[in-house]
């Protein structure tokens, strides 16, 4: 039998394939990579009953188009983003986000443009049949290391799937699209904020910055009033994070996303917290941002609180409702299938999976 | 100088040693990695040794701050200071000018000839300082004091995988194909990063190098041989 797998019909943008990060190889240099909006990920493979750091397709801006080459497959799609399906004999038909839906042989799935935020994941049941490389399957384009190549979606190219078959059961739902909340983006000052002037740290928790058009998964660079260090902007190279906020010579910031390298020899002012990583993991050129300083207490805090955030949307998936009114057989529907994520939450499956993986950014 | 804590957000802080690129202040950072990695604490994600600090990355969804700092705290105590003994590589390089095209700029740069920056070159045991930049780029060090020189006021898009090169005090082979401000001096023909191994990365922290000149037909054998993926890079272990 032919594998079963999703055919790459038009490869999109920059899709790539994304789990929560290859951890525990820094010191040979080996970025992190990983999903730029890990709740995002972890929604999607919440929506197909998979564990949360299974792998998912990161679509940048523009999603590819998928035929399925399997005799079912159940997906989810979790981002602002536009998605239909075209069946054989059929108008093209459209499709929400923040779902699942169960596409049979032949359906080729549309992933459109991501509208107000840079990035979008989709997940499938029982997940990729991909090897892990260092224990991940983050791709990390720069150096070709990942899944398919170390390289984006191509032409023609193949995902193949570990079920050939959707799982029983309905089709599930996110109550609403995951909120994010507003307002500054919360960083705690430091490594080395004690290399700048009093005034540029006042400067960068006051001004507003727009992001630059060099922007992509190793960073940001940031437009906006400059910052001035007391001394060189050089330091013995030191470690980076997802979130450094480093700052050369020139005084603009750089924001550093998910393919930063593993250690850096600028001056770094800032590290933006890690519950507000997936809202600038979001940002593309021309967005805005401001910063706010909180202690690691309150970040730890805020994390902890965001944490039960995730749970109670995970725990909230339903049945999908039709449009208007009330359908007995959604209503039988339900009852099975909470039923099936009482369990999977009851027993604290996955939960307790995401605790394990021990890597969420 | 004390030992001094700096936070980089709620995922990692660094313990940082000292000021400067030195070897007693680089083995303190080893010998506390290497302490941190046995000790396996509950939430810590991994440590990453550079120059002069560790970084401790942990997960802030497991553990906090205080408690990750007090347990790192309670290994400092009885890290010990002994320089680490890592593997010393014996790693081939070849220095044709088409190999190593800032050899003739920088010996002339330098006041040395080209075969005096060679021998020099050829004459130290490096330390594997660090890696980073990119997976398998080591910063090894001290440059004879002699060839030291800044970095490129133009840096380089495209620099061959395999240069080896120069910077400040210190020394490298670049593993990948990438951009680079380094004076590229020659090239190694074996890979130092390579997927198929168990672990890809040829030298680790904390290891040492001593580079061997080879000639073009040497050279051109071993690039064939790493090539074709048979070449055994344990056949440059020197011997203990």
């Amino acid at each position: 039998m032919i594998t079963p797998c999703l055919t790459v019909v038009r490869p999109g943008l920059f899709a790539t394939i994304q789990d929560l990060g290859r951890f525990g190889h820094q010191e040979l240099g080996m970025p992190v990579a990983g999903a730029l909006d890990p709740i995002a990920l972890r929604l999607a493979n919440a929506l197909v009953g998979n564990p949360p750091g299974a792998a998912g397709v990161e679509v940048v801006l523009l999603g590819p188009a998928l035929k399925v080459e399997a005799d079912g497959v159940r997906v989810a799609v979790v981002g602002p983003m536009a998605l239909s399906v075209e069946r054989e004999g059929q108008p093209p038909q459209p499709l929400e986000p923040h779902r699942s839906h169960t596409l049979t042989r032949g359906d080729v799935l549309k992933l459109g443009a991501v509208s107000g935020a840079a990035v979008a994941y989709l997940a499938v049941a029982g997940g990729f049949a991909l090897e892990p490389f260092l224990g991940s399957l983050s791709t990390y384009v720069r150096a070709g290391i990942g899944p398919l190549g170390g390289k984006p979606l191509g032409d023609g190219g193949r995902l193949p799937l570990n079920r050939n078959d959707a799982p029983p059961g309905a089709d599930v739902e996110l109550p609403e699209p995951p909120d994010y909340g507003g307002g500054p983006v919360r960083v705690v000052l430091g490594p080395q904020d004690d290399r700048f002037t009093a005034e540029a740290v006042q400067t960068f928790l006051s001004a507003d910055y727009r992001v630059g058009k060099d922007a992509d998964r190793m960073g940001l660079r940031l437009d906006g009033p400059t910052l001035a260090h007391t001394g060189s902007a050089d330091i013995p190279s030191d470690g980076l994070v997802t979130g450094s906020i480093q700052v050369p010579g020139n005084g603009q910031p750089i924001l550093l996303l998910n393919d930063h390298q593993t250690a850096g020899g600028y001056a770094k002012i800032a590290t933006v917290i890690s519950a507000d990583l997936p809202r600038v993991g979001r940002l593309s050129p021309g967005g805005t941002l401001s910063f706010r300083a909180v202690t690691v207490e309150e970040a730890e805090a805020i994390r902890r609180r965001q944490e039960q955030t995730i749970a109670a949307w995970v725990r909230a998936i339903r049945p999908v409702r039709p449009a208007g009114g009330v359908d007995l057989e959604a209503l039988y529907a339900e009852n099975l299938v909470s039923g099936v994520v009482d369990i999977v939450n009851g027993n604290g499956d996955i939960l307790n999976r995401e605790n394990m993986c021990g890597s969420c950014p | 100088m004390d030992v001094r804590f700096t936070t980089a957000g709620d995922t990692a802080f660094n313990v940082e040693f000292g000021e400067g690129i030195d070897r007693p202040t680089n083995a303190r950072v080893m010998a506390l990695h290497a302490r941190l990695k046995a000790a396996a604490l509950p939430g810590l994600v991994e440590t990453v040794p550079t120059f002069r600090s560790l970084q401790v990355v942990y997960d802030p969804a497991l553990t906090s701050r205080s408690e990750v700092q007090a347990a790192v705290e309670a290994e400092l105590a009885h890290a010990a200071d002994a320089p680490l003994e890592g593997t010393l590589w014996r790693l081939p390089v070849c220095y044709d000018p088409d190999l190593g095209p800032d050899l003739a700029e920088l010996s002339a740069s330098l006041g040395l000839s080209e075969d005096r920056l060679i021998d020099l070159h050829g004459s130290t045991e490096y330390f594997v300082y660090m890696l980073g930049f990119m997976p398998g780029f080591a910063y090894m060090g001290d440059l004879p004091p002699e060839l030291e020189k800044p970095r490129r006021s133009e840096p380089r898009l495209r620099v061959p995988a395999g240069s080896v090169a120069t910077a400040g005090r210190l020394t490298t082979v670049y593993p990948w194909e990438s951009p680079g401000g380094w004076h590229l001096i020659g090239r190694c023909p074996v890979p130092l990063y390579d997927g198929a191994r168990p672990s890809p990365v040829l030298l680790a922290a904390g290891d040492r190098v001593r580079f061997e000149a080879v000639d073009r037909a040497r050279f051109d054998s071993l690039t064939a041989e790493a090539a074709t993926g048979r070449f055994d890079p344990d056949t440059l272990r020197a011997a203990p």
